[in-house]
């Protein structure tokens, strides 16, 4: 027998002495722990479990979250990405001054001239076609006899020219076009073609101008630059987001220097009692009231008692105000909390007052935390709908050229739900895309407060 | 308490009593320190502290001497450096704090209201025991003070203190050409020098410091001491040190405090080799603290 294998007898021995001695407690008879008994052993094992278990169930909360979170966005990228692209057709129109009327082009026969325009791209044996005749027409949409006469309108040159123009697909041959609606609906038996698209013959003279390369899918500029329209092939965003700008503005007019002076005094200045007590207090509650109330609030006093005008951005702006104002105060007093108080003393120990201190040392300090406090409520006012719907703030603006503080608009999120809300089926994918530029403004903004937090807080 | 201290104080009553009499800051008012020859730069008589409802100073009394250093001792949490942020009035900034007792800088009562704090601190510099030195560039960290008390009346002249401030500080060679470094850049010993320069640039009559050097290693505290035995020259120094081997090192005089209470003060060497008191014998001896 060596001498180790003695050894490991004797300690295996002495662990079950110990065992039956003191019922497995922690010590052994002279006082020692033994570090290697079973319940310290299974103790040990059940530390480690409840690691592995506490890493687990934190990864699978991650995962669950990055889950749903790639749910919402695939969902709304499937739908809304076909939105950002749309039909345009280019055909050659003939401005006939008898249809033109050059003297008053607003009178002009323009739905004539586009469906000649239609007409003449296609072979003889369709354009004699009574029937099709009627439903030509189907294929572009509503708007383009409007869209060919203000381009002529502001080219009177043109006139009695042949001139080739881009015009819209109407929506369901856009969305025929990217393959969105079938061209038979099947029910059972039954085949029929799609009622939407006009008929067999209008589908096969959109397939002839496909085969000339007149029909195009070019990225949708019009979906940022067009204003509302009911025709969802015309529909874009630019009221909504020169709405949206306009509020902003205004929210950040407000809240901004209010905030932050609010936060500065509270936090510097104000002398430490019940009554600042009950103002900090009503401030974190205020943070919390449901943006709706500020909506109901917005309504009856500032529209209500002060008379500000309603539908616009600048009462949109004060309501959203309102509901920025804790965010910002809260953020700003956090931001200076966390300014060493080291430096205040080196400020007032070389004789700074306290304003000088405040204001040279500990503000520059905080600036960047404050900024991207306010830039975090910017976004929240940004995506905030109900305050603004309560308000009137979904106007119908199919008109961008008039927009002020003081005029009807709407902004992205109310525009979202307006579109929701229609039945078209071209909205459907309007809505989803105007989701994604949503979430795009506020990527950006929170993108942006990163930044300047990582840029300009101060290297210690 | 022991004759040599009843003496002090007598003196310093006296002193009171000529500096209510004479116009404030005059040399004459001030009284002569017993001890060293010097003249008395602050007097503080019956100095209490609390904070909220629990006394921190209990009935405080020393008189500290200008162009010297004075050193405060004692254990953890002993008020001395309550003390000294009395003498700049940082107290104030704590809410709860409130502090009784005389403190005449040259015969003027700090606390009165004849004497506004910003301009005390101005007077009654500070080094701290964390380097804090502004996020501002090295010129503008030893600008600052004299830029918000008006000090100086243009460029050449802010250029010129803050070169004899950081030259008094013995940091202008290592940073002459890097004034527009940020002044948190430098290295521990060399920010607390900036602090330093930043305290001297206000021309003070005194220099406060709070364990200037706890935070240093022992090349970067050799330096802050020699620079210490250079300013005594010309300012009056007190110093709170946890270490009794600086305090031997630095100081003319040594105050030893306890549990809110002033034990003993008097000449460093007398305190380091005779005390008087036996609780000081037991704290420089290592028996507590």
């Amino acid at each position: 027998m060596t001498d180790r294998t003695h050894n490991r007898a004797h300690e295996a021995r002495d662990r079950a002495e110990k065992q039956g001695a003191s019922e497995g407690g922690a010590a052994g008879p002279n006082g020692r722990i033994d570090w290697h008994s079973p319940q310290m052993l299974a103790r040990l094992r059940r530390r480690h479990a409840a690691n592995r278990r506490m890493k687990f169930i934190g990864l699978a909360a991650i995962v669950l979250a990055a889950g749903l979170l790639s749910i919402l966005v695939g969902s709304l990228l499937k739908s809304g990405l076909p939105a950002f692209r749309q039909t345009f057709i280019t055909l050659e129109f003939d401005l006939k001054p008898e249809l033109v009327k050059p003297q008053n082009m607003r009178r002009g026969n323009w739905r004539k001239i586009v469906k000649e325009g239609l007409l003449r791209a296609l072979p003889e044996d369709m354009r004699k076609n009574r029937k099709l005749r009627r439903k030509v027409l189907k294929i572009v949409s509503r708007s383009a006899p409007y869209a060919l006469r203000d381009h002529v309108m502001e080219n009177p040159h043109l006139v009695g020219r042949i001139i080739p123009f881009d015009v819209l697909a109407s929506d369901p041959y856009d969305q025929f076009n990217k393959g969105l609606i079938p061209e038979y609906i099947v029910r059972g038996e039954r085949k029929r073609p799609n009622p939407k698209l006009g008929g067999p013959e209008v589908v096969r003279a959109f397939r002839v101008l496909k085969e000339q390369k007149r029909v195009h899918l070019p990225f949708n500029w019009g979906l940022f630059f067009n204003a509302d329209s009911r025709l969802p092939e015309a529909a874009g965003l630019a009221g909504a987001i020169v709405g949206s700008f306009l509020t902003l503005l205004v929210t950040f007019l407000i809240s901004f220097p209010t905030g932050i002076l609010a936060a500065i005094y509270l936090e510097e200045f104000a002398p430490k009692n019940r009554f600042t007590d009950f103002v900090e207090i009503n401030i974190n509650n205020l943070a919390a009231v449901p943006s709706v109330v500020f909506g109901l609030l917005g309504l009856s006093l500032f529209i209500g008692f002060f008379g500000v005008p309603r539908s616009t951005p600048l009462v949109g702006g004060m309501v959203l105000s309102l509901m920025t104002l804790p965010t910002i105060i809260i953020a700003t007093r956090a931001a200076l909390k966390a300014v060493p108080p080291s430096l205040r003393e080196a400020a007032l120990g070389v004789g700074a007052s306290h304003h000088q201190m405040v204001f040279h040392h500990v503000l520059p300090v905080a600036m960047p935390g404050i900024l991207t406090g306010a830039i975090i409520g910017m976004a929240q006012a940004l995506g905030e709908t109900a305050p603004l719907l309560l308000v009137g703030m979904n106007a119908f603006i199919p008109d961008i050229s008039n927009m002020g503080l003081t005029e009807p608009a709407t902004a992205l999120p109310t525009q979202i739900y307006s579109w929701a809300d229609s039945p078209e089926r071209g909205f459907v994918s309007r809505t989803a895309a105007a989701i994604l530029v949503l979430l795009g403004f506020l990527l950006a903004m929170n993108a942006l407060a990163i930044w300047l937090r990582q840029r300009y807080s101060t290297k210690w | 308490m022991t004759e040599n201290r009843d003496i002090t104080i007598e003196t310093a009553e006296a002193a009171q009593e000529r500096a209510a009499a004479t116009p404030a800051g005059e040399d004459k008012s001030r009284p002569t320190s017993p001890v060293c020859g010097h003249k008395c730069k602050f007097i503080t008589r019956n100095v209490n502290v609390f904070y909220g409802e629990k006394q921190a100073i209990f009935d405080v009394s020393l008189d500290i001497p200008d162009r010297s250093v004075m050193a405060l001792i004692g254990p953890s949490g002993c008020g001395k450096s309550t003390y000294l942020r009395c003498l700049n009035r940082m107290n104030d900034l704590i809410d709860i704090c409130r502090v009784e007792g005389t403190f005449l800088l040259d015969g003027e009562d700090i606390y009165s209201g004849d004497i506004d704090p910003v301009l005390l601190r101005a007077r009654v510099g500070m080094v701290f025991q964390k380097p804090n030195p502004f996020p501002k560039s090295i010129y503008e960290n030893v600008a600052y003070g004299p830029r918000i008390h008006g000090l100086a009346r243009d460029k050449t002249e802010l250029d010129e203190i803050v070169e004899t401030s950081l030259r008094k500080a013995a940091l202008w060679d290592e940073v002459k050409d890097r004034l527009d470094a940020p002044g948190t850049g430098l290295s521990g010993g060399q920010q607390q020098r900036l602090c330093i320069a930043r305290a001297i640039a206000t021309r003070p009559e005194v220099i406060l410091m709070d364990e200037p050097a706890s935070a240093l290693d022992p090349i970067a505290t050799a330096r802050i001491e020699e620079l210490i035995d250079e300013l005594k020259e010309n300012y009056c120094i007190v110093i709170v040190t946890h270490s009794m081997q600086q305090a031997a090192r630095v100081s003319d005089r040594t105050a030893f405090f306890h549990l809110g209470r002033l034990i003993e003060e008097g000449p460093t060497e007398q305190i380091f080799t005779a005390p008087r008191e036996k609780q000081t014998q037991d704290y420089i001896t290592g028996r507590y603290g």
